[in-house]
């Protein structure tokens, strides 16, 4: 879950104020990650830079502290006001912590927002989340309905804790949208307590007492892992599918055992390039960011500000065969 | 005394055999050979971990660390491996073994020659072995595609019906069993636990056992951590969280009195196999979730029960007399003085 956790980020935030930075010159966007050295982070910043290229005239500042504190950030933070930026986006590592520092630089006419992980609605324009509750429900659904012939069979989800709330609420987006895929069944729901022999078990469990069931929805690292491993153990293979939410690098060897044929997360390369398109807009005073305005991101369409200044970026991104090894280097 | 004890096994075989026959009722399937093999095989690690618990029972601590160890281990030699593919298996399995013997060697070494009571000193290091396992590793997953087919694939080969995981566990078992029953280091566990005063002036080194009964339990928890990895084919941090409390579990089920000294080899196995039998049939009756460990806790409070009753209506009210009557605080004297 603690990967989730990392990307499923809470709140959103962004704090955008016109800098008085003449024109003339390059816009200059800091980029502050969790951690250096962390491969999502670095993905994300490939995406800030393919922004910035698309645009012309921007320069991304990838930087961040070496280990994930908010006191390293904060630092970073004052680096980049000494830098006289133009629009900071951040991945917070705590979402109170750095409000402050971000105060400072919103006051100095930094637009600042939060992206992955959010920062406190005061400390920020707006807060660009991965995804949606709504269309992380919907994905798993078409994630297993594309597991199917027909899109028409049974199928059970394998959860972590029976009280982990992310995960509660991506299977009660799930039930609700159910009807939009006749023919789908949800046959049970159970629990691996994000633990891997845990969930094995309950995977095995659902193989022999539920002989209907084809495909196993894990919305959770572990248990999507664990569930392709007694899949394949049971000699299942082709029989029965697994999908749900993996990073790739963990779900490779499920995908190429064909345990898995997809499965779905979001992606950090779009992420990174949403986050720099939203900040150069800001600038650029083509948005304000507030709630209920729409912002142009390139490549990605268009994002709809929310409730409290969050936004949506799309859909989860789905990993198959063809592009597992690839991004499975990346994180 | 052996024939009680007998007789405790049998009845937890009967148990045992009662909750199958009341699980295949309702899930069809669930009492053929296969599925009984594989409950068997899925059992195993817990089989190992409950005895190398068991060699620390006996002489009245605790190892509250194995679970840590077995994560730590597992991430060592799973980055082992994904660093150096080149490295043949049995050497890895020897360096988890190593590795965990080296640790269980701390646990050891602070009971035996510092003093600490085993309970706080491997409550320390329960934290401690996770932390660097954390340190070790950075965090980072070891993933099913850096390890290489051999370290994933040979537990699961399957050797007359049985994966190689189900033939370790009872090979485990031979060997555990011939250690405890025939050489004079088993039979020193059974004396240091059992009546620590009784052991010194038998010439037994009740410090010394606890000390390699640590190290013993350690050196399973490694082979397990090999084990654990290969069979979810991922290493992190947290793998086997809160396994620990399973081992003692399956032990005090077994019949092993944590007051020291008493207990057999099939007492601990049963116990293990108990709890792996309630573990995978619960997934298939379809019980609530909900309901799941409400039922596993209430399952081990009955079992625990009904042995503390049969504990102390025999045999154990003659030792319970002398330990009445020998001064309170005797065992940390004699350990000094064994020292």
């Amino acid at each position: 879950m603690k990967v989730f956790a990392k990307l499923a980020a809470g709140t959103a935030l962004g704090l955008a104020l016109l800098t008085g930075a003449a024109s003339a010159e390059n816009i200059k966007i800091g980029l502050v990650v969790k951690s250096l050295g962390n491969g999502f982070f670095e993905a994300a910043n490939k995406g800030a830079q393919e922004a910035a290229k698309e645009i012309g005239g921007v320069d991304i500042i990838y930087t961040g502290p070496t280990t994930t504190t908010a006191e390293g950030q904060i630092e970073v933070i004052n680096a980049l006001i000494a830098q006289k930026v133009d629009a900071i986006a951040i991945s917070a590592n705590d979402p109170d912590a750095v409000v402050p520092a971000l105060k400072k630089a919103a006051q100095r006419g930094i637009k600042v927002i939060s992206w992955d992980s959010g920062v406190n609605k005061d400390g920020r324009i707006l807060h660009l989340n991965p995804s949606s509750n709504e269309l992380i429900g919907n994905m798993c659904l078409k994630l297993a309905a594309d597991h199917l012939p027909d899109g028409k069979g049974d199928f059970a989800i394998l959860s972590a804790t029976s009280t982990s709330t992310n995960q509660n609420t991506w299977i009660a987006e799930m039930k609700k949208q159910l009807p939009k895929y006749p023919g789908l069944s949800l046959v049970t729901t159970v629990y691996g307590d994000d633990l891997a022999d845990k969930s094995y078990r309950e995977a095995q469990g659902l193989l022999s007492s539920h002989p209907n069931v084809k495909v196993i929805v894990a919305p959770t690292t572990v248990g999507v892992l664990a569930a392709s491993q007694a899949v394949k153990d049971a000699g299942k293979i082709g029989q029965v599918y697994v999908t749900g939410l993996g990073l790739p690098s963990e779900m490779a060897g499920a995908v190429h055992s064909g345990a898995t044929k997809q499965f779905a997360i979001w992606n950090p390369i779009d992420l990174g390039y949403s986050a720099a398109q939203i900040a150069y807009r800001l600038v650029k005073k083509e948005t304000d960011g507030k709630p209920g305005s729409e912002i142009n991101v390139g490549r990605m369409g268009k994002i709809k500000v929310g409730e409290n200044g969050e936004a949506a970026m799309a859909d989860p991104f789905v990993y198959d065969a063809k592009n597992v090894d690839e991004f499975a280097k990346i994180f | 005394m052996s024939r009680i004890l007998k007789y405790r096994e049998l009845l937890l075989v009967a148990i045992i055999l009662v909750l199958i026959a009341a699980f295949s009722a309702r899930a069809p399937g669930f009492a053929s050979p296969k599925s009984l093999a594989n409950i068997f095989n899925d059992t195993s690690i817990l089989i190992i971990l409950a005895l190398g618990q068991m060699a620390v029972i006996l002489t009245k601590s605790i190892d509250l660390s194995v679970a840590a160890n077995l994560s730590f281990t597992g991430m060592a030699v799973a980055m082992l491996n994904s660093a150096y593919p080149e490295v043949p298996l049995p050497l890895l399995i020897a360096a988890a073994l190593g590795i965990g013997a080296g640790l269980g060697a701390i646990n050891g070494f602070m009971v035996w020659r510092i003093g600490i009571p085993a309970i706080v000193a491997t409550l320390g290091t329960l934290t401690i072995y996770r932390g660097m396992a954390f340190v070790l590793s950075g965090g980072a997953w070891v993933n099913q595609t850096q390890m290489t087919p051999a370290f994933l694939n040979t537990p699961r080969l399957p050797v007359l019906g049985l994966p190689l995981l189900g033939w370790t566990a009872l090979l485990v078992i031979a060997i555990i069993a011939t250690v405890f029953t025939r050489t004079v280091f088993g039979r020193s566990l059974y004396a240091a636990g059992g009546n620590p005063t009784a052991a010194l002036y038998a010439g037994v080194d009740v410090g010394r056992a606890k000390f390699f009964a640590f190290m013993l339990s350690g050196a399973l928890a490694g082979l397990c951590g090999y084990l654990w990895v290969s069979r979810y084919a991922v290493a992190y941090v947290d793998i086997a969280a809160g396994f620990e409390l399973d081992t003692v579990a399956a032990c005090v089920i077994g019949g092993i009195s944590t007051l020291g000294g008493i207990g057999s080899v099939g007492g601990a196995v049963l116990g293990a196999l108990f709890l792996g039998v309630i573990k995978n049939a619960l997934p298939v009756i379809n019980v609530s979730p909900f309901w799941q460990m409400a039922i596993s806790g209430l399952v081990i409070i009955i079992a625990v029960l009904f042995n503390a009753r049969q504990e102390r209506r025999k045999g154990r009210l003659i030792l319970r007399d002398a330990a009445k009557s020998r001064p309170v605080r005797m065992e940390t004297p004699v350990e000094g003085a064994a020292a």
